[in-house]
């Protein structure tokens, strides 16, 4: 099976569902063309390619360890590696794509790069590399999530960057990205789109990917030179799907390993309050491609809910779509309430506070750890990506523990 | 109907068509055909019926928020085919102006069938581009129905001949590059895009976004054979929105004022 999109931009074989394309304006076209002759003559240039490893190296604390969680595969009953990328600068993997697309965007001559954000961790890593490049930054964010991240929006600004907050449709992802398409209509000459996720018209799904693929790369190296072997499955959580495909890639040909992503499940899949876009969506576009889509009959999107900020989108990045449909990844939702359990067991059992985003990522392994086992043998090992800290959700966290409230203290673990 | 004849009649009158887009259901479904009718009483040639979307990327906030709040009253797909059967029953061509989800999800041809059958012209297609619309080439082919593609300043010439020959009915020019919404002046971007569109067909070449008055549509229909309004009169609505009566009034003057336009242009 190929896992790279053809030349349109589209995943999947050309006799069965094509995920994926560039479903966009006529005036967004040049720029998206101009775009992945660039990525792609970027990529093919060892200097390009040295320099973005470089920063990553010297400037992102890269690459992030790979550590055993000893006392949660104690709980957990198999064992678990943790891929921390919760350690790297600004304190998630986002910090790859940005890190990559505003080398690419110095090397196109653009001095202007605009972001969506959900969590914030996109905002504030886009107004990171605009601060170390010397660019001028716009990060859309809908209204709700200035609210519930607004340590975020206060980084951001630190950094230099202009936050709009957006207010139309459901305030939150989708329409941010609405907002910075718009902008990026306007100023598209000299402005660059630094998009946060691996969804979006071609080339963002396969230009996104390779710039976080080395969480994978990174990932199966230090997995062979630390234990001597290959996990038995690789699992993260799936909002857009960016640190899952910078994880599943390197794996995708591994037939032994699994590969698991978890959606964001809301108050539960049964319920309307949810992101379980693969899930429980289905087959249409949006914002450029041909996707899994939370809609309603006559293809209205549908209000997303999650927990996660940055999980609460309603549609999914193609190549997972692809990824789903093929049968080489199983995709299943988490809730708000078994991640939450799983942020507080992490924190307790190793000390790590992931984001909200990574906790469900911990959910899930911890689900399918019975299952794993039973099909691998007593020694099965998970690879769980650890996509982020946990710092940027404490607000929600006090809200959900009830944290310094009274004086027992006790937190579900 | 096609829009070829509305432009036929334009041209043979000397003046560029004036071409109306209100969203369906906006400011409900009945008022959105009583408004459309208004319109093409006082001098629209062309009706733009919008269907409105959750994620309109190519609207400015006014636009947006008549979307919005036709959604928020409940309007269905089926409602903008009884709105586009209403206002083709003046006499005006009708053209339905539609982000790409919708008509995926109702099913292409089946969309294609129901246009047609209510009487509609064919499609504006804004968010996707002939490349990744030959499902839609084929439906309203089938149907006979008028493909409106857009050019925008920034397409390339191969892209200008590669849409303008998949387009029929005519070829919707952006004036800006940006999204829809009144401006204050035109656009110096237009004429130049008009020529270049041109060299590639002999269709109408229409020109949209920002244009709000009777002068700015003037100084389009020298250049252009057909000019599109839209935030204009959905401004107007929103700015009458306790008083329907006297939206209705205010919304016949803008036509004329318009119309004025294309015809001293
Ligand atoms: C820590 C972390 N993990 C995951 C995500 C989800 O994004 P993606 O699915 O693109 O990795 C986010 C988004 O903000 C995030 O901040």
């Amino acid at each position: 099976m190929s896992f790279e999109a053809d030349g349109a931009g589209f995943f999947g074989s050309a006799d069965g569902q094509r995920w994926g394309g560039r479903f966009m304006p006529e005036a967004l076209v040049a720029a998206l063309d101009e775009l992945d002759v660039a990525w792609r003559e970027a990529m093919a240039d060892p200097r390009f390619v040295a320099d973005f490893d470089a920063i990553l190296r010297e400037y992102a604390g890269l690459p992030s360890s790979l550590y055993y969680a000893e006392r949660l595969s104690e709980k957990a009953g198999v064992r678990i590696l943790l891929k921390r990328e919760d350690l790297n600068h600004t304190g998630a993997h986002k910090i790859r794509n940005v890190l990559g697309q505003a080398l690419l965007t110095k090397r196109m001559g653009k001095t202007r790069v605009i972001a969506e954000t959900g969590a914030g961790q996109h905002g504030v890593a886009s107004a990171t590399a605009a601060a170390y490049f010397g660019l001028d930054c716009t990060v859309y964010m809908g209204a709700v999530d200035t609210r519930r991240q607004a340590l975020n929006v206060a980084r951001m600004n630190l950094l230099g960057a202009k936050v709009i907050p957006v207010d139309s449709g459901s305030a939150t992802l989708k329409d941010a990205i609405n907002e910075a398409l718009r902008d990026w209509v306007a100023s598209v000459d000299h402005t660059a789109y630094l998009f946060g996720t691996a969804a979006g018209p071609h080339p963002f799904p396969s230009m996104v990917r390779d710039f976080c693929r080395g969480i994978g790369d990174e990932a199966r190296q230090q997995s062979l030179d630390q234990f001597g072997r290959l996990p038995d499955a690789v699992a993260a959580c799936v909002g857009g799907g960016s640190n899952a495909i910078g994880l599943f890639t390197a794996f995708l040909d591994d037939a032994d390993v699994d590969v698991y992503g978890f959606e964001a499940g809301g108050d539960g899949v049964d319920t309307d309050r949810h992101a379980a876009t693969i899930h429980a969506g289905e087959s249409g576009v949006l914002h450029g491609a041909r996707t899994y889509v939370l809609q309603d009959e006559d293809g209205q999107t549908v209000e997303s809910h999650s927990i996660s900020a940055g999980l609460d989108y309603p549609g999914v990045g193609p190549q997972h779509a692809h990824l789903a449909q093929s049968g080489r990844a199983k995709y299943l939702p988490v809730t708000d309430a078994e991640a939450m359990d799983a942020l507080a067991l992490l924190s307790r059992t190793e000390g790590i506070i992931p984001a909200i985003e990574s906790a469900h990522a911990v959910a899930g392994a911890l689900r399918i750890a019975d299952e794993v086992k039973a099909a691998k043998g007593p020694d099965a090992t998970i690879l769980v990506n650890l996509s982020g800290r946990g710092d940027k959700d404490m607000e929600t966290a006090i809200d959900w523990f009830h944290l310094g409230e009274t004086d027992d203290q006790e937190v579900r673990a | 109907m096609s829009v070829a004849r509305a432009f036929e009649t334009a041209r043979a009158e000397g003046r560029a068509a004036l071409i109306g887009y209100l969203p369906a259901g906006f400011p409900d479904i009945d008022g959105s055909i009583s408004a459309m009718r208004t319109m093409v009483e006082s001098g629209c040639d062309v009706i733009e019926v919008g269907l409105p979307y959750t994620d309109p990327v190519m609207d400015g906030p006014t636009i947006q928020t008549a979307a919005q709040q036709a959604l928020e009253g409940g309007v269905r797909t089926r409602d903008v085919f009884r709105v586009v059967e209403a206002v083709a029953g003046t006499g005006a061509p009708t053209v339905v102006m539609t982000y790409w989800n919708p008509v995926e999800r109702y099913g292409v041809e089946r969309f294609a069938a129901d246009l047609a059958s209510a009487g509609g012209a064919g499609l504006i297609t804004p968010d996707i581009t002939p490349d990744f619309g030959q499902e839609w080439v084929a439906a309203a082919d089938a149907h006979d129905l008028d493909k409106i593609f857009l050019v925008a300043p920034s397409s390339t010439d191969e892209r200008i001949a590669m849409t303008t020959a998949e387009c029929r009915g005519f070829v919707y020019a952006t004036a800006v590059m940006g999204v829809t919404g009144a401006r204050k002046a035109t656009s110096d971007l237009a004429g130049p895009l008009v020529a270049r569109a041109r060299r590639t067909t002999d269709l109408p070449v229409a020109v949209g976004l920002g244009v709000s008055n009777g002068d700015q549509a003037a100084e389009i229909a020298t250049i252009a054979d057909g000019v599109i309004v839209g935030s204009a009169f959905v401004r107007t609505l929103l700015d009458h929105a306790s008083d329907p009566a006297a939206g209705l009034a205010a919304l016949s003057e803008l036509p004329r004022d318009l119309a004025g336009g294309v015809r001293r242009g």
